[in-house]
């Protein structure tokens, strides 16, 4: 019987799938378009509210999906926020989409932009003189070249 | 809608690394074992439901890729799958199809060999490209923030933590299924390399090759396959956020909301005291601190005292995780399914070593994706 908590990978055949990648192209709809442009061009965060609960949702979608009411009524968000949860990532590992180690340690960190209802999510700059701490202020700090997404946020930091 | 029981159940011996065997043979000795349990052969069964995480392993027609081990050649087989859920969903499949009657014996699988590819990248690919994946980081990442909040918001501690960690894996070591069967100490927990803050090495679910098979079979036909079968007395689950920054950190509404409609349609008022067992998802330490909150087994931020008190602990008025828990074996899409395969066995007094006293109800659960919830209750009785 094999002992199977013994087992040496030397003694078994792996076959490695190699360097293949699968890219894709997503849609980002008309909202996520609009929310990206804005960023990208003015450097302004937008939101869309509910017309039933007046929930403000960041990042913008179509359908509220608790009332699965459409909502239309863009407001503009932040700049500024609140820091609601975060962590320090410091295991290293792999990067679906890029194939590459991230950089760690990083901050990941949850942010209640100021008139939102939802929280953003983004990298958080991790300064050891002031170490982060829920309930605190945190401005963005935007990208010189911005290109219309998700990374034109370079992170947030202390305000 | 007919009454429905589980009435076997097979897992494999759960590993870091299953070298020995390809995917579909790990699959075949869940099968196998499962089938000897019940007392049933191939023959017997009606229909095969099987679920993985499929971006683990890269194969995403595995009903059809796993044919020859899963025991559905020429049977009607379908594939189940919802991410970190998958086990549990698997079960509540198993329960819906022999209810509904259209299945009087239903063979339901779940299974996962980690060890083919990078856990948390692939984890990483079942949340949103363009919102979510920039900055998330696998299962840990989420659940450290949801950590912060909860030790922020009660003032619980890393070594509160800690002492659901050393439950269970001091349980693990009398699971001969378990993969991670050593004990720990508070000591080794607390000063295991940090992971993501607060999370440490040891307050985290390994990665695992393992699967686990079910047979769930009707009315008709339960109590002439097994003697003392698992009823089902019912299972819910909820999903409640779309986005991961939709997520409200405490209580864990999903657990919170689908607890309260199964205690309410079974009338169960005080879960501590009226349910015997329990086998919990809890994939990180803390959950095993305020997941049991939104069970509504402690009130918000008394988790830690339940743990201390050793309540939880095998002997204690309501064991949890007697199989040492997610925190000691994590084949993802069997994860869920070996919960229900756990209190199954319980309630049929076959869980060797690992037996309590007198499993009269039991409670599983299964969690993932964004914060969702399953849940599954199990009675001796057959529901009248």
């Amino acid at each position: 019987m094999v002992q199977k908590n013994r087992l040496k990978r030397s003694d078994f055949i792996f076959i490695e799938s190699g360097e293949a990648f699968q890219p894709f192209q997503y849609s980002v709809g008309m909202e996520g378009s609009r929310f990206f442009t804005e960023i990208r061009d003015h450097k302004k965060f937008l939101g869309l509210k509910c017309p039933l609960c007046r929930k403000v949702y960041v990042p913008p979608r179509k359908i509220c999906g608790p009332c699965f009411k459409t909502m239309d009524e863009w407001v503009e968000v932040g700049p500024m926020g609140t820091l609601s949860a975060f962590t320090i990532l410091r295991f290293p590992f792999i990067d679906p989409e890029t194939g590459e180690k991230k950089p760690v340690p990083y901050g990941y960190a949850f942010i209640l932009l100021d008139g939102a209802s939802t929280q953003f999510q983004h990298f958080l700059k991790v300064d050891p003189d002031w170490p982060p701490a829920i309930g605190i202020r945190v401005k963005p700090v935007f990208a010189e070249n911005r290109q219309g997404k998700l990374s034109d946020i370079r992170h947030f930091e202390a305000a | 809608m007919k009454r429905t029981a589980i009435v076997g159940v097979g897992q494999t011996d759960h590993n870091g690394n299953r070298f020995d065997v390809t995917g579909v043979e790990l699959i075949q000795e869940a099968v196998s074992r499962a089938l000897q349990d019940a007392e049933l052969t191939l023959d017997d069964i009606d229909g095969v439901v099987i679920g993985n995480m499929d971006h683990f392993e890269g194969i995403n027609g595995v009903e059809l890729w796993s044919i020859s081990g899963n025991g559905g050649i020429l049977k009607p087989t379908i594939k189940l799958t919802t991410g970190g859920t998958t086990g549990s969903t698997l079960a509540i499949g198993g329960y819906h199809l022999t209810a509904s009657g259209l299945f009087n014996k239903l063979l339901v699988i779940g299974w996962e060999k980690n060890s083919e590819s990078d856990t948390t990248g692939a984890i990483t690919t079942a949340f949103d490209p363009v919102w979510d994946r920039l900055v998330f980081a696998g299962a840990i990442s989420g659940l450290a923030v949801e950590a912060s909040a909860y030790m922020k918001k009660f003032g619980v501690t890393e070594k509160d933590a800690a002492r659901a960690v050393v439950r269970d894996r001091k349980h693990a070591v009398k699971n001969p299924h378990a993969h991670l069967r050593r004990e720990v100490t508070l000591d080794e927990v607390l000063r295991a390399p940090l992971l993501s803050d607060p999370i440490k090495a040891l307050d985290i679910c390994p990665r695992t090759d393992g699967a686990c098979a079910i047979i769930f079979a009707n009315e008709d036909y339960a109590e002439k396959i097994c003697p003392k079968p698992a009823w089902v007395l019912g299972a819910t689950n909820r999903h409640p956020y779309a986005y991961l920054g939709d997520v409200e950190w405490y209580p864990l509404k999903s657990l919170d909301l689908a607890a309260k409609e199964l205690y309410a349609k079974l009338g169960i008022k005080e879960p501590l005291k009226e349910i015997n067992l329990m086998e919990l998802y809890t994939p990180y330490s803390f959950a095993n601190l305020s997941w049991i909150e939104a069970l509504g087994l402690a009130k918000p931020g008394e988790g830690a005292k339940l743990i201390w008190d050793g309540a939880t602990d095998a002997g204690g008025s309501l064991p949890i995780n007697l199989s040492g828990g997610v925190l000691s074996t994590n084949p993802i899409g069997a994860t869920g399914l070996i919960r229900a395969a756990e209190c199954a066995h319980q309630i049929m007094g076959r869980a060797g070593e690992r037996q309590a006293e007198g499993v009269k109800k039991a409670l599983s659960t299964g969690f993932g994706g964004c914060f969702w919830s399953d849940i599954l209750i199990y009675g001796s009785e057959k529901p009248s």
